[in-house]
């Protein structure tokens, strides 16, 4: 590019770093290392294929009942309609579409899953360490804001085409909540209650463990719920890299400029997005704001346990009474 | 200076502590140069925590230490269980530096040896009262029926049986800081350490759980380090008072000293509008027998009444009130001292008039 004169006033314009050049030997590098992926890849590939098959293996009357026993027991009898009716809707709009929803809740888990085992424990190191937490800032806002597309070739490169890769592009994409409302929720645990741990003797593992991570639970829960409504605005992106679902209805629908289709597809991730972000809200509630005490107190596990306990209690009050 | 305890439990020895980024320095530069708070707060960017505490708690003796907030009380206990740790000094635990513990030992003692009140309750809202309370058997790895049952013995001397299933927010103020003291004395550890536990209650909750905790210490025997900003409270409560000011311990002695002895302003201040009916002795403001007789000649107190030495002031006032004559003071039926009016209504006033009958 020498030919282009040197101007004081446009110094950028006659200067050229390769830049892009270099950082195409990604590419390469990507291709070179393919063999040690794959038996990496096909692990995971089969992971996800396994919870597609179970998924869709369920009649979908049957799914239905137990999502609504979920939504139920996680967030209370007023969801657990909610999540009946839009469902049923997601089912009756179109003959294909349940099916596609379940393929698509399968890369969505297996992206919240990667998320949460890699999210977690460096949630907490963020929380811990303020150095950290300086160095790894700047990596999660590249992370959130870097368009998808950057990053697309090389994972493609470097994997290939498929679920796995559109679980790896779903995971850079959704990780970065989780990590920064896991931090905050460790160091907005309420410091003298850390210092009373300590005081009585607790080590750093039983701080955490007792301690912090049970009051910090609602917000890591917040987290998780933010992570999977990015995991599901991911589904279109991820489809172009050739995973199947909702997602890939409505790429192939704007292909064919066919408006019906990409509605139907729209609206079934729109539902789906719905029906996981109340469950999940549902959790990060505790039992107590809902009145009751431990989670299997209510909902349809606190029924039957209450219908299996029933006789117990009487036989155990009466002699109590005896003795006051 | 009253010392009837047979060993020292808690001894602070010079203990000194500061806060800042030149902590180092200016521990130096204090102990070279003597630079005052200010100095230090202006020359290193360093806040002096606690300058120069020296003080021994014998065991089972309650000890309080008063005074106002931003004094360094709550810095000062916190070295006790080494939450915080000391700039320079020592402060040794039954014979034990724990200075020098490793952090495994100091687990160890902080779950089994001390149990720690906060004032605000510090409890952990995701646990059950009965959880709560036997969480230091519960980190040393105790199992679950001997640690529950440790729980609700203590739950039971806090008076709150019943209440063991509940959740901290479920309870009352009062209650709650009773859950924290029945977590402090859960493991059954030989020293207690209470910072300012009372003190976010409500008057008539904060003189009950005060009635409680005396009632209790006395049967338990626990030392105890008593932090408070109440003068009164440290009075009804404390065997001996430490009175500390700006990071360093002004005055240490019984409530009797410090009232009738305050050692300069800032103390008399505070002492000021104490009642002290209850506080001085017959002991502290008798004029011994020969002077009172050199002064009046040969008086006749057969007709007088009678009080002991440790008699108190409002006992005197009981006595003297019936009769015209001055309280003859008896010690092992020998008079040894006479309370006339005059000298119990100056005592009332907290002046003890002649400093040679302090002597005594």
């Amino acid at each position: 590019m020498a030919d282009i004169e040197f101007s004081i006033l446009d110094p950028f314009s006659s200067v050229d770093l390769g830049i892009a050049e270099s950082a195409d030997g990604v590419k390469g590098w990507a291709i070179a290392n393919r063999s040690i992926i794959q038996p990496i890849k096909s692990f995971f590939n089969e992971m996800i294929v396994g919870i597609d098959t179970t998924l869709n293996a369920v009649p979908p009357l049957i799914m239905l009942f137990l999502l609504i026993l979920i939504a139920w027991q996680a967030a209370g009898r007023r969801t657990a309609i909610l999540v009946g009716i839009l469902m049923t809707v997601l089912g009756f709009l179109s003959p294909n579409a349940w099916g596609l929803a379940m393929t698509t809740l399968a890369i969505v888990v297996s992206a919240v899953i990667m998320s949460f085992i890699i999210g977690l424990p460096l949630g907490i190191l963020v929380g811990k360490n303020d150095r950290f937490e300086s160095a790894i800032r700047p990596i999660l806002d590249t992370m959130q804001t870097i368009p998808a597309f950057v990053y697309l070739v090389p994972v493609v490169m470097l994997i290939g085409i498929g679920n796995v890769s559109g679980v790896v592009v779903t995971v850079i994409f959704a990780l970065p909540p989780l990590i920064r409302l896991t931090s905050l929720g460790i160091r907005g645990v309420n410091p003298s209650v850390v210092e009373a741990a300590r005081a009585f003797g607790a080590n750093p593992r039983q701080v955490l463990f007792k301690v912090e991570l049970p009051l910090a639970t609602p917000t890591i829960l917040a987290g998780v719920n933010q992570t999977i409504m990015l995991s599901l605005s991911m589904v279109v992106i991820a489809s172009m890299i050739s995973v199947k679902g909702l997602g890939n209805e409505v790429l192939r629908a704007m292909g064919r400029l066919d408006a019906g289709k990409a509605l139907v597809g729209g609206l079934g991730i729109v539902i789906l997005a719905i029906v996981l972000d109340r469950i999940t809200q549902g959790m990060g509630q505790s039992g107590r704001e809902r009145g009751h005490r431990h989670w299997y107190e209510g909902g349809p596990v606190g029924l039957v346990l209450r219908q299996i306990k029933k006789p117990k209690i009487n036989q155990i009050e009466e002699p109590q009474k005896t003795n006051a | 200076m009253k010392n009837s305890y047979d060993a020292a439990v808690i001894d602070c020895r010079n203990l000194w502590k500061i806060f800042g980024e030149r902590s180092g320095e200016a521990m130096k530069a204090v102990q070279e140069q003597g630079l005052g708070k200010l100095e230090v707060r202006d020359r290193f960017d360093c806040v002096v925590g606690v300058q120069d505490a020296t003080f021994t708690v014998g065991r089972g003796e309650i000890f309080c230490i008063m005074g106002l907030s931003g004094s360094g009380k709550s810095t000062l206990i916190r070295h006790v269980n080494r939450l915080i740790e000391p700039t320079s000094g020592q402060l040794f635990v039954e014979g034990q530096n724990v200075n020098r513990l490793n952090a495994r030992d100091l687990r160890e003692v902080r779950a089994e040896k001390i149990g720690m009140v906060f004032q605000n309750m510090a409890l952990m809202p995701h646990r059950t009262v009965l959880d709560n309370v036997a969480f230091s058997q519960e980190v040393r790895g105790h199992d679950v029926t001997e640690r529950h049952e440790n729980a609700m013995r203590a739950i039971d001397a806090v008076d709150l049986n019943g209440w063991d299933q509940k959740y901290p927010d479920e309870l009352s103020g009062g209650m709650q800081q009773r859950v924290g003291l029945a977590r402090a004395i859960a493991a059954d550890p030989s020293i207690l350490l209470m910072d300012e536990p009372f003190s976010a209650l409500d008057p008539l909750i904060r003189r009950q759980l005060q009635d409680k905790f005396t009632s209790l210490s006395a049967e338990m025997k626990k030392t105890t380090l008593f932090i408070t900003h109440d003068l009164d409270e440290a009075i009804r409560i404390g065997d001996r008072i430490a009175i500390m000011k700006d990071g360093a311990l002004v005055q240490v002695g019984t409530p009797e000293d410090i009232v009738t002895n305050p050692v300069d302003d800032y103390v008399a201040d505070f002492v000021a509008g104490i009642s002290k009916l209850e506080l001085i002795s017959a002991g502290k403001i008798m004029e011994p027998v020969e002077s009172f007789e050199k002064r009046r000649g040969p008086v006749d107190h057969n007709a007088w009444p009678e009080a002991e030495p440790d008699h108190s002031l409002d006992d005197l006032v009981n006595l003297s009130i019936a009769t015209q004559h001055p309280v003859v003071v008896k010690a092992d039926g020998k008079p040894i001292g006479i309370v006339t009016k005059n000298a119990l209504l100056r005592g009332i006033q907290g002046e003890v008039e002649d400093p040679a009958t302090l002597k005594h």
